[in-house]
């Protein structure tokens, strides 16, 4: 069954049990064995619905309007959330907040980039489009959790770092390349978590980390599917082509080694379920600073090390140097 | 005029000298004598060649070669390739992108975009690695990542000052976000070396952006560039969409990011062996 009939089915079973439930409350006809034979049925289909989803359905997921946002996540799983501000030296970019906190009364560092939910707040926040001030922010709150011995966890939702003239000034480039470094040095743990977009450097920015999972809806790229359709195909409504040949599903950068493990989703999506998402998101993070408290500073580090050390696929001739 | 009509004959019939085999890619036609793309000027392009292909009227920087660079900077003989063999496979099962790496090969003469090794420069041993941009826009995937890693290593196991010349395009999207993750593992090798003092010298040419832009090129305990370089993170193209304007000329330049403090020198073809000799040679 092609998606499309699968929804139209999945709907049509759902009209079906709403008018045998209205017809068994105004008649004395018992309907509930029907209706549970069906409403079986209609749970059958749309888990597979949702098993199925097209990388470029995840995308639409991922962009949301309704999603969590990182505010959402922290105000959820931590106590005590206070925002700190600014990068010491141009400004404060709403695009990327940080700030301490407790989780379960050990105190965290979380960092993550904020998505609007309205265009008034989309405006103010950039759309999560992070300037180098952010980023900035981020390394300076980053390299005080490494001194005060509390661990990272960063939320990642971003298109991408914002492609402007002030950006470019500032230093875009440079302060990413910093944090990809000196995140991969901080003798702390580091969870990230990719919450919705994954775009490219801007997502990456705050992304270098001991454990790095993904929402089983988000996706992770190194271009908007969008970007990679003009670039390749001279045509930007080949991004659902371009979604699929990228491999940027939860489920691809799994199989590719590069994410350690995925987030399961309410069924239909993170926003159709907030409570139970940031529950589930909460338990990665127990689990995954359990797993790194154990080790010491230098197998912490050497570990992140060979994890990305690992990444990539290349052919090597023999006899060679 | 009997000027006039010497000229366009001359145009007409070029001399097609044979090339060796580092110059089957051609930035500058064959022939004897070019236009420079940037003044219109006409240049003998043996003069230009001896120039270090830069124009001797308006020194406009022609692209270097991987090979070409290496011969003008490494002492002779001295240069030993790293992981020369080392190719792309296919991990996303990209379309097309055998097809486009094989045809890169060839008309490069190189296995990807980037040619790592050992030697000296006026004597003193460096690690260097150096880009290529005509090999698919010198884009990095896992084999420019790789060996940019293990370059770092080998420094860092040898205690030897590293050199990279960047001319990229940025990530490589037929290889996903395997790409964008050779940004972390290289910028994560740079930091042990970091740690560990040693030097690394950051030598941008044109084009600097995107992912390198973002990682391993800006990472530099010095940062240079060779003079108009385009050099930024974010491609022109994307910003005017974006913003909605035009950008100025020199926007995203070695001089632009010299001017707003992100650049520690612009230094011309014809210094920078001198000023990396010199650097070097401080840092003993």
């Amino acid at each position: 069954m092609s998606e499309l009939e699968q929804e139209k089915s999945l709907q049509s079973i759902k009209k079906t049990i709403s008018e045998l439930k209205t017809l068994s409350e105004t008649s004395d006809i018992d309907l509930s064995a029907e209706i549970a034979r069906l409403e079986e049925k209609a749970k059958q289909l749309s888990e597979d619905y949702y098993k199925n989803l097209s990388p470029w359905q995840r995308v639409q997921l991922a962009r949301h309007g309704e999603r969590p946002t990182t505010l959402e996540y922290i105000e959820a799983i931590f106590d005590d959330f206070i925002e700190l501000h600014g990068d010491r030296v141009f400004g404060d970019d709403q695009a990327i907040i940080g700030g301490i906190a407790s989780l379960n009364g050990q105190p965290v560092t979380v960092i993550g980039h904020q998505k609007g939910r309205n265009t008034k707040e989309n405006l103010q926040r950039n759309f999560g489009m992070g300037h180098p001030e952010g980023y900035r922010k981020a390394l300076r709150l980053m390299e005080q959790a490494e001194k005060f011995g509390r661990p990272i966890v960063t939320f990642i939702n971003t298109a991408g770092a914002y492609p402007g003239i002030e950006g470019e000034k500032r230093g875009q480039s440079e302060a990413i390349a910093r944090n990809l470094r000196e995140m991969a040095g901080l003798e702390v743990p580091i969870l990230c978590f990719v919450i919705g977009e994954g775009g490219s450097g801007g997502a990456l920015g705050i992304g270098v980390g001991d454990r790095i999972y993904m929402l089983e809806n988000s996706y992770y790229s190194v271009i908007s599917p969008e970007g990679a359709a003009a670039i390749l195909w001279k045509d930007s409504t080949q991004a659902q082509r371009a979604a699929e040949a990228m491999k940027i599903t939860s489920h691809d950068l799994k199989e590719l080694g590069v994410i350690d493990g995925i987030v399961p989703e309410p069924k239909g999506g993170a926003h159709l379920d907030k409570k139970a998402q940031t529950d589930f998101v909460k338990g990665f993070i127990e689990q995954g600073l359990q797993e790194l408290t154990t080790l010491s500073k230098e197998e912490l580090i050497e570990q992140r090390y060979e994890k990305y050390k690992k990444i990539g696929e290349v052919i090597e001739k023999e006899n060679m140097d | 005029m009997f000027k006039d009509i010497f000229q366009k004959k001359q145009k007409k019939k070029y001399i097609v000298v044979p090339q060796n085999q580092e110059q089957t890619r051609k930035e500058i036609p064959d022939g004897i004598v070019i236009k420079c793309k940037k003044c219109q000027h006409i240049l003998y392009t043996k003069d230009l060649e001896k120039n270090l292909k830069v124009c001797t009227q308006c020194q406009y920087h022609y692209p270097l070669s991987a090979r070409e660079r290496i011969g003008s900077l490494v002492d002779e003989g001295t240069f030993v390739e790293f992981d020369a063999e080392m190719t792309s496979s296919n991990p996303l099962s990209f379309p097309e992108y055998e097809e486009k790496i094989a045809s890169d090969q060839k008309k490069t003469n190189l296995q990807d975009a980037i040619i790592t090794g050992k030697g000296m420069i006026e004597s003193y041993p460096v690690v260097i690695g150096v880009m290529d941009p005509s090999f698919r826009m010198g884009s990095m995937g896992s084999v420019v990542g790789e060996k940019i890693t293990r370059a770092i290593e080998h420094s860092l196991k040898t205690k030897t000052p590293f050199l990279l010349f960047s001319a990229s395009g940025g990530a490589r999207m037929q290889e996903g976000v395997l790409s964008l993750m050779q940004m972390a593992k290289t910028s994560a090798a740079l930091k042990k070396l970091d740690k560990a003092g040693l030097l690394f010298i950051s030598i941008m040419t044109d084009p600097t952006t995107g992912g390198v832009s973002a990682s391993f090129a800006s990472l530099g305990d010095i940062n240079m560039a060779e003079p108009g370089a385009l050099i930024g993170f974010a491609g022109r193209r994307i910003i005017e969409q974006t913003i909605r304007q035009k950008l100025p000329d020199d926007f995203q330049t070695s001089e632009f990011l010299l001017e707003h403090g992100q650049l520690d020198q612009v230094v011309h073809r014809h210094e920078l062996k001198k000023n990396l000799a010199t650097i070097l040679q401080l840092h003993q």
